[in-house]
């Protein structure tokens, strides 16, 4: 079971007790009433779905019941850090990213893969 | 309080086997309390005890017990004598709400030795007396259903459940409570 460090209670506790809620960072427009429907539904719809680092939202639920945001990222499955709602985007050290970056399964680029043999290509 | 009708989804139902012993809790009343941080003190002045301020952490005192719930968030429990209610209705002209909810729950006692490993058959915290110690609280999850956990001493538990939900959090306690003598 994933454990997801809740930032009002102070500690790790099992996925279970969470939903996650979409992306963060995302402002409503102050003046909503005012926008085109192409703006809105940019505002309301799209989201940017980033295969990597991602930053969420996430609501404890079955605990504390608060709100609060993480960086994950979305290969791995893995949580970088957690910050409490209405708090900046956090800067990230290339430590953090590389420590939840996904075991690579692909040979490394700089290794080609090995081209068929001439035998092969004579059948 | 007097008027009410008190309702006991449970009475009457008692289990017990190797190491574990369940019991329904009496009627108590309940108020779900949510009060911002400028407001926690005067709040537990008006009630007569201070609101725990820290995560998962409990205060008990006259026979009234606050429980921490969230940054904002308490619940809090007396048996009928104390007048809860009474007290609860002094904070008129404070900035919280204060919620009635006496009848929405109701409480199950998981006591002995074999307490710990019947609660996590199906709850996922970590209740070792280290992160877990006496007196402390938590809304969690049992099987299917949300409880508040309370550990009142290393062996005994208060888990209060909805009282809806009360039929299958008992049932589950005991099943639990059988495959843990095995």
């Amino acid at each position: 079971m994933l454990l997801i460090q809740c930032p009002y209670c102070q500690e790790d506790r099992p996925e279970i007790e969470f939903q996650g809620a979409g992306e963060a960072h995302i402002a409503r427009p102050a003046n909503i009433a005012d926008i085109s429907d192409a703006e809105f539904s940019e505002y309301f719809f799209i989201r940017d779905n980033t295969k990597g680092i991602v930053f969420e939202r996430w609501r404890h639920t079955h605990g504390c019941g608060r709100f609060f945001n993480a960086v994950r990222n979305s290969i791995s499955d893995k949580f970088i850090m957690t910050y409490k709602a209405g708090e900046p985007k956090p800067e990230l050290t290339e430590e953090q990213i590389k420590a939840a970056a996904p075991i690579s399964k692909k040979p490394a680029a700089d290794k080609p893969e090995p081209s068929p043999s001439k035998a092969e290509k004579a059948k | 309080m007097d008027d009410v009708l008190q309702i006991e989804p449970l009475a009457g139902r008692r289990f017990a086997a190797t190491g574990i012993a369940l019991e329904p809790a009496p009627f108590c009343e309940r108020f779900s309390l949510r009060a911002g941080p400028e407001e926690v003190a005067e709040v537990g002045k008006e009630i007569g005890i201070a609101l725990p301020v820290k995560p998962k952490s409990s205060k008990t005192l006259k026979k009234i017990s606050a429980l921490w719930l969230g940054p904002d968030e308490w619940l809090i429990m007396a048996a009928p004598e104390t007048g809860l209610s009474a007290k609860m209705s002094k904070l008129d002209g404070t900035l919280c709400s204060a919620v009635d909810v006496s009848h929405r729950n109701t409480a199950i006692y998981v006591e002995g030795p074999n307490a710990l490993a019947v609660l996590n058959a199906g709850c996922p915290q970590n209740l070792s007396l280290t992160a877990f110690p006496k007196g402390a609280c938590s809304r969690t999850i049992i099987g299917k259903s949300e409880i508040i956990l309370l550990r009142e001493s290393p062996e005994r538990f208060r888990v209060e459940c909805w009282r809806s939900f009360s039929d299958y959090v008992w049932n589950f306690l005991v099943d639990a409570g059988k495959s843990a003598q095995i």
